[in-house]
């Protein structure tokens, strides 16, 4: 006997509304179960446990300060990624976008400290969405021009800019009052992204997560770009006879997502750090597409997927200090997350029917990477 | 001990993980998949090894349970993107985030203690060469598998029919499907060998490497293997070099610090990656090379449609 | 029982006899301690040792405490520092140098919390003290086993960051080897990183196989002492007692015990006595200690415990003249002692240093 591995998927005339909505929720509602029977194992009363890491957060006003902190970034490069994955471009290296926004929007204040006026902090953001971009277009023009893998370039160019970074700030940036630590100096006050409620720490990086999801929910749902873009993906061939352009589209959405990744970027280090260090995001770009899957590349989802996201962030750090469990938690619930949510994507497009052998099919066909 | 040898045994020590878990995936991908999990199946490797071998107080049982465990969370990749056809980027990045906490998670309890070492095994007659003796025949049981491991591969892709059967479900899934082939079975074995591989490397890391367990431990291996195999364009004697180059360049910036040089030493850490994304560009431009080498169907789900 | 004790004493203040006593008891409840650390608290090293001092401020005083661990520097130590001081701390120590700006930040916010940062050098407002240790005093006393046991007369030196703190080790650690041998020779590998146990181990087995045949290292974590084991060379311990890891080849271990400054600062709290400052503590009131001689000759050992008690007592101060600098103009005339200014913005080399200082 063969063993049977299959499990037969069919294609669903149309996708299937009922999971459509609901597979993010069945998705979580999963996660909690599993993180219960996670927290049990390991010794605590699961509902208290589930209760520290996912609701004390969400109690009071600093922390929801926060939590905003934290989930900006996230939105802001999951909103731009959705772009690139809508397309078929797979862009994985937001998190040297990122990082390379974080660098050249800090040029500024490092090369020019005395430069203090109201004009420098937009010329920082400036810079930043430049120095994303122009990161991002090393593997679109690469996929263009040479047809290289875009997932395999983008990964290499994140470890690129990590090292720049590493070298930069012990380097030319470095602060000569320093004392040799790796790091520039600290921003002063016009060159900081300010607060945006005097209740907390929250910066203007929210305010422009809020603003690209509206951008890209515009462009997607009432522009021809935005149908060029998803015709492209999902029917290339197609998409050619309509007379689009798929390498001026990745040129496009490649650019898009560097620019929201570089603003991410300077944003961290101009609002929440507000110094360039060796160390400038705990992997927001490889979080952000989680993000994007779990939102269901659709921005207001994302929207809703980066708080989450960054809630389980949040419910690391607290469950840490209250039950002395290791946030490495947290990696746990966004890695069983993701699965949830990609299998469940799978509920939408597919019937699911067991049992019967692969071997029977006869005429095999191929969907490209969804 | 000459100071060539003694460097050239640091790099072997260093390029063994890369070329296990390049090797493993360089395998998966032949099949046309694209498991971006490799650092999170070594990071689970590496715990599993290391527990294991201080339940048992052997390392070898230790390096077996994490070939074992590398295969279990291969499987869950591969029933993900195979049985379920979700996309694999997102599958495997998945794969890793879960590596990473799960095994934070099991390794608490073993922060700060002296793990058990895979002591080396040392060939008779054979060890007494000078030079080569020491560097070939006094290593550990991980480092004489890596080679056996090349020519495995080396020889299954290109001399067996199974071999020709995975790389021609790599190359288009389609024609092999039509042509009887099982796509489904080649992909989830080619998986389940990527993800023995990676455990071994993992292994290697912390039975071998440093006899000690580290939250992150892997400190971006896995993805480093991933580069690999692409720098390789999928042949695995380039493997072997590849992993060498990447592993000398760790070490080549120390000595050259030790001897008292200034060098900017994340230009040396990055110029492996500037390096792959050349290679990347030479290949994709010359065609023929291309066809030859990449499977062409790597990162596309599959389902058979009626 | 701490509850059973308050409420008995609570009952007699009731009748009116104790009123001092119940607000010293009920300030020791009261009173949290709450700690930051850079690293996993398991390092074996730096945050390892500041948890130690940790559980002996809740031995002793019998206060609850709190601690994060791997704390990364940057934006989330901001929030972690925060969250403490929301939550209740009265004292809040911050382990790590790069915790510089988010301590500051935070106290100006919370003026009632106290706040201690660990080597560093910015007390923007009153409420923050920093403190650090005289570690580059054991490193003499390294620096001088290592001339009396080495065979090769060279050491090897895994370092982190080139900060003024490792710079002084390393001077240090040279001033003491050429106590004993002038031609003693020092390699320097920079591994850019607090705690990087792989990178660590390579950068031991780089120094062993260029000639060192001791091993010392300013970095967190045992993988260079596993690697002395293993090749059979010297080594010392850094920040805590790495004996389990090198039985047979530890000489010494520099051991910050972080204990009786933070027993002491949280009493002060407790007392209200609490007031900014700004200390350098050293082998003279115990926070420095030099882990137990081993696998040395008597002799070399004898040398040692003599330097020990002659810094322990400040007879004796390892940066006095005569002392050159590397590029061969003089520092420090015969006698002279170094200013605390100069010490700790150290960025040069001492004679004798075999590496260029990275700039």
């Amino acid at each position: 006997m063969q063993p049977d591995f299959s499990i037969r998927l069919e294609k669903r005339g149309s996708a299937s509304t009922l999971f459509a909505y609901f597979s993010p929720f069945i998705a979580l509602g999963l996660m909690l179960f599993f993180g219960g029977i996670l927290f049990a194992i390991m010794g605590h009363n699961p509902l208290h446990a589930l209760y520290v890491y996912f609701l004390e957060p969400l109690m009071d006003t600093w922390s929801l300060h926060e939590l905003a902190i934290k989930a900006s970034p996230l939105i802001l490069i999951a909103t731009g990624l959705c772009l690139c994955f809508r397309s078929g471009n797979w862009n994985i290296g937001a998190e040297g976008q990122l990082i390379m926004g974080g660098i050249a929007g800090a040029a500024l204040p490092v090369f020019f400290p005395t430069y203090t006026s109201f004009s420098i902090l937009p010329l920082m953001l400036i810079f930043g969405i430049l120095g994303g971009m122009a990161w991002a277009f090393i593997p679109a023009f690469l996929k263009n021009r040479f047809g290289t893998n875009e997932i395999l370039t983008s990964l290499m160019l994140v470890y690129i800019a990590g090292h720049f970074l590493d070298w930069i700030v012990r380097g030319p940036f470095r602060n000569p009052q320093g004392f040799n630590f790796p790091g520039s100096i600290s921003f002063s006050e016009w060159q900081v992204l300010p607060e945006m409620l005097s209740s907390g720490r929250m910066h203007y990086g929210m305010l422009f997560a809020i603003i690209g999801v509206l951008v890209v929910w515009f462009l997607l749902s009432k522009t021809m770009k935005g149908f060029e873009i998803q015709v492209i993906g999902q029917a290339p061939r197609a998409g050619r006879f309509a007379g689009f352009s798929p390498k001026g589209t990745t040129i496009f959405v490649f650019l898009v997502s560097g620019a929201f990744a570089g603003l991410a970027g300077i944003a961290e280090v101009s609002g929440a750090i507000q110094q360039l260090r060796p160390s400038i995001s705990p992997g927001y770009g490889f979080i952000a597409i989680i993000v994007a899957f779990l939102g269901r590349l659709n921005p207001l989802g994302i929207f809703a997927a980066g708080i989450v996201l960054a809630l389980s962030f949040l419910g690391g750090e607290a469950v840490q200090i209250s039950l002395n469990v290791t946030d490495k938690i947290a990696n746990v619930f966004q890695g069983l997350l993701l699965f949830f949510v990609l299998a469940c994507d799978t509920l939408i497009h597919h019937k699911i029917s067991f049992g019967h052998s692969w071997r029977f099919y006869n005429k095999g066909a191929t969907h490209g990477a969804r | 001990m000459g100071l060539v040898e003694a460097i050239l045994l640091t790099v072997f020590t260093a390029a063994t993980p890369l070329l296990i878990a390049a090797l493993g995936e360089l395998v998966t991908e032949r099949s046309g998949v694209l498991n971006l999990g490799v650092e999170g199946m070594m990071i689970m490797g590496a715990i599993s090894g290391f527990a294991f071998a201080i339940y048992t107080g052997n390392p070898y049982i230790g390096a077996l349970a994490a070939i074992i465990v590398g295969i279990l969370f291969s499987l869950l990749f591969a029933f993900l993107t195979i049985s379920l056809v979700t996309n694999q980027v997102a599958t495997g990045l998945a794969l890793t985030i879960l590596g990473l906490g799960l095994s934070g998670l099991w390794g608490e309890a073993f922060v700060g203690i002296p793990g058990v070492k895979l002591e080396p095994i040392i060939v008779p007659f054979l060890s007494d060469i000078p030079f080569i003796g020491k560097l070939f025949f006094q290593q550990d049981i991980i480092f004489y598998f890596s080679i056996i491991l090349l020519f495995g591969v080396s020889w299954f892709l290109f001399k067996t029919r199974a071999g020709l059967i995975l790389r021609s479900v790599g190359d288009s899934h389609s024609s092999a499907h039509s042509l009887g082939l099982s796509v489904v079975k080649t992909r989830y074995l080619a998986v389940m060998f990527g993800g023995a591989c990676s455990g071994l490397a993992g292994a290697h890391l912390s039975l071998v490497y440093t006899t000690q367990w580290i939250e992150n431990m892997t400190a971006g291996r896995g993805w480093i293997a991933l580069a690999l195999v692409v720098f390789a364009s999928w042949r695995p004697n380039r493997v072997l070099i590849g992993a060498y180059l990447f592993g000398a360049v760790g070490i080549a910036q120390l000595h050259i610090q030790a001897l008292g040089f200034k060098i900017p030493t994340q230009f040396l850490s990055a110029l492996p990656y500037i390096a792959t994304i050349l290679v990347l560009v030479i290949i994709s431009q010359n065609r023929r090379l291309t066809m030859m080498n990449t499977p062409s169907s790597l990162g596309k789900g599959f389902v058979p449609d009626r | 029982m701490k509850k059973l004790l308050a409420t008995f004493l609570s009952s007699v203040a009731g009748l009116g006899l104790g009123l001092l006593a119940t607000t010293i008891v009920a300030q020791a409840a009261d009173t949290k301690a709450c700690f930051v650390y850079v690293g996993p608290i398991g390092d074996f090293g730096w945050s390892y040792q500041h948890d130690q001092g940790r559980l002996a401020v809740e031995k002793e005083l019998g206060v609850e405490t709190a601690y994060q661990e791997s704390v990364p520097e940057g934006a989330d130590a901001e929030r972690a520092i925060e969250r403490f001081a929301r939550s209740g701390c009265n004292i809040i120590f911050t382990t790590s140098f790069g915790y510089m700006e988010p301590t500051n930040k935070v106290a100006k916010k919370f003026p009632d919390v106290k706040f201690e940062h660990a080597t560093g050098f910015k007390r923007e407002s009153e409420n923050v003290s920093t403190y650090s240790g005289k570690f580059y005093q054991g490193r003499y006393v390294q620096g001088k086993i290592a001339a009396m046991e080495s065979k090769t007369g060279v050491a090897g030196y895994i370092a982190s960051f080139p900060i003024p703190e490792v710079v002084r080790g390393i001077n240090s650690f040279i001033l003491g080897a050429q106590s004993v041998n002038p031609d003693f020779k020092l390699k320097v590998v920079w591994v850019n990183s607090w705690f990087d146990p792989g990178k660590e181990a390579d950068a031991a087995n780089t120094l062993v196989a260029q000639g060192a045949d001791i091993l010392t290292q300013h970095t967190d974590s045992t993988a260079a002492m596993q690697v002395a084991q293993e090749k059979g060379v010297k080594a010392f311990g850094q920040a805590s007692d790495m004996i389990n890891f090198g039985k047979d080849v530890q000489l010494t271990a520099i051991i910050d015990d972080w204990s009786p400054y933070y027993i002491e600062r949280v009493k002060a709290v407790m007392d209200g006595t609490w007031k900014q400052h700004d200390v350098w503590l050293g082998m003279d009131k115990g926070d420095v200690v030099m882990a137990p001689y081993t696998n040395m000759k008597p002799e070399t050992a004898k040398a040692a415990e003599e330097i020990e008690a002659k810094i322990k007592s400040n007879e004796f101060e390892p940066f006095t003249g005569p002392i050159t600098k590397q590029d061969g103009t003089e520092w420090l005339k015969d006698g002279e002692k170094a200013d605390v200014g100069t010490l700790l913005g150290m960025n040069f080399y001492v004679k004798g240093v075999d590496d260029q200082l990275p700039q």
